[in-house]
């Protein structure tokens, strides 16, 4: 199995590299255009800004190559973000594999804090007639996962999972080849272990 | 709904935590990594690592610990101590760090908030002030470690640390640190409502008691305590057992 992390100007990766390493992967971290389309899975993490990621990506030409790719991806936080439509932070173009744009959190009350900084519940959420999803095998209903973020995706058709925190948002994503989940699996404990386990470990199970 | 944090801190030097550590059955009491991965068994939610080591040779040995803690430890630590320009954030966190902690440095510049907010975002700053209520009234930020006064004044300094992109306030009341009393319940809820980003309380916890207090009065976001988690005086279980009674938001495992 191989594993790519894709290289570029946001941080937390070897975070993610690290979590990989626990699962027993040996995952290389690179923007070689030709390691990221022959890896047979690929992880899209990061924590940065919108615009400054978008910028690097299509100015390196990473851009083309994560919205061409066949394989299972993974997005992770800005990453999820990024696979998105549009971005409020930095108003900026993304990727547009799921349709829809990236919100900030507008607070109703001064008792919710941007950023969301924490520990929150995750829900499993599918659009009707859609099969249970297998990023999510195992996770058990309100398991708490960490979350450091000021925007968020609404929830849209290709929501698999939700939380709770100034009204329900998107925790993860599933379209085609491409999950993405605004917590950090790699830092998410237990619970995060398994997510990213399942993301990993069978390809039959995924696609 | 977001969980209220329990965050052990860890004081570290030359690449050993310093503070006594009093585990049952814990043998290398000594090596930050083990002791932090023994907090995430127990349910701590966070890790505040602070490197108190003075020499550059110190500051390696801490880089090299930060990437040994990424690699075992699967929650989230921040790092402090030490961090005056942006090269340190980016060695910290390219080394697995998920959030930088600024103190004396961002008071003496507070150009390096906005610096390291933009660069990378203000979820990775925690602006951590150290104050002291005087008896004119006011809440005096202090440097280095609380050895040297300043003319600025907690609220003011947390208010510009908030603008200029810190993600966190981590406040230590030196009045209550170490009096095992209970935490500055009313700066903080002060804090807590002026503010819009989260406030981590620290100084002064010494029972189960205060922890459920500073949530329920202060309604900070999470709490940070070093001696009482070190010498087990407040088992990690039993204080999450105990908020959780008590209707306070925490994550069990």
């Amino acid at each position: 199995m191989k594993v790519a992390i894709v290289k570029y100007n946001a941080g937390n990766i070897y975070s993610v590299y690290c979590a990989c390493k626990r699962l027993g992967f040996e995952p290389v971290i690179t923007n070689d255009p030709e390691e990221l389309r022959n890896a047979d899975k690929v992880i899209f993490p990061g924590v940065g800004e919108a615009r400054a990621a978008m910028d690097y990506l299509n100015g390196n030409g990473l851009s083309d190559i994560i919205r061409g790719l066949k394989q299972p991806v993974l997005g992770i936080c800005i990453g999820m973000q990024l696979l998105c439509r549009h971005s409020e932070e930095g108003n900026v173009d993304c990727l547009g594999i799921f349709d829809v744009p990236v919100e900030r959190f507008r607070p109703e009350n001064a008792s919710f804090k941007v950023p969301q900084m924490g520990w929150n519940t995750l829900r499993v959420h599918l659009a009707e007639g859609r099969q249970a999803d297998p990023l999510l095998e195992g996770i058990a209903n309100d398991s708490y996962v960490y979350y450091v973020h000021s925007y968020r995706v609404p929830v849209c058709a290709d929501t698999i999972a939700v939380t709770d925190y100034c009204g329900l948002y998107s925790a993860a994503l599933h379209k085609d080849n491409f999950w993405a989940t605004q917590f950090h699996p790699e830092k998410s404990g237990s619970v995060g272990e398994r997510i990213l386990a399942n993301f990993l470990n069978d390809n039959a199970v995924l696609v | 709904m977001l969980a209220k944090r329990i965050i052990p801190c860890l004081d570290v030097k030359d690449g050993t935590t310093v503070k006594g550590v009093q585990f049952v059955n814990f043998r290398n009491a000594g090596d930050p990594v083990e002791l932090g991965k023994q907090y995430s068994d127990m349910g701590a939610d966070e890790l505040v690592y602070l490197d108190i080591t003075a020499s550059h040779e110190g500051r390696r040995t801490f880089t090299e610990l930060v990437k040994r803690i990424a690699a075992e430890v699967s929650i989230p630590f921040t790092v402090g101590g030490g961090i005056h320009e942006l090269s340190d954030v980016e060695r910290l966190l390219s080394a697995g760090a998920d959030k930088v902690s600024v103190n004396s440095s961002a008071i003496r510049r507070p150009e390096l908030i906005t610096e390291i907010a933009q660069r990378f975002g203000v979820q990775e700053c925690v602006c951590a002030i150290d104050a002291r209520l005087e008896e004119d009234g006011t809440w005096r930020c202090y440097l280095n470690g609380g050895r040297v006064p300043t003319d600025r004044t907690l609220f003011e300094w947390a208010h510009e640390a908030q603008e200029r992109g810190a993600g966190e306030i981590l406040f230590t009341s030196m009045n209550h640190d170490g009096s095992k009393q209970g935490f500055a319940i009313d700066a903080l809820r002060r804090l807590h409502e002026e503010l819009t980003i989260p406030i981590i309380a620290s100084g002064g916890a010494g029972a189960k008691e205060h922890f459920l207090e500073v949530f329920e009065h202060a309604h900070v976001d999470a709490a940070l305590a070093a001696s009482v988690f070190h010498f087990n005086e407040i088992p990690m279980r039993d204080l999450k057992t105990y908020l959780a009674e008590n209707g306070i938001c925490v994550r069990r495992l």
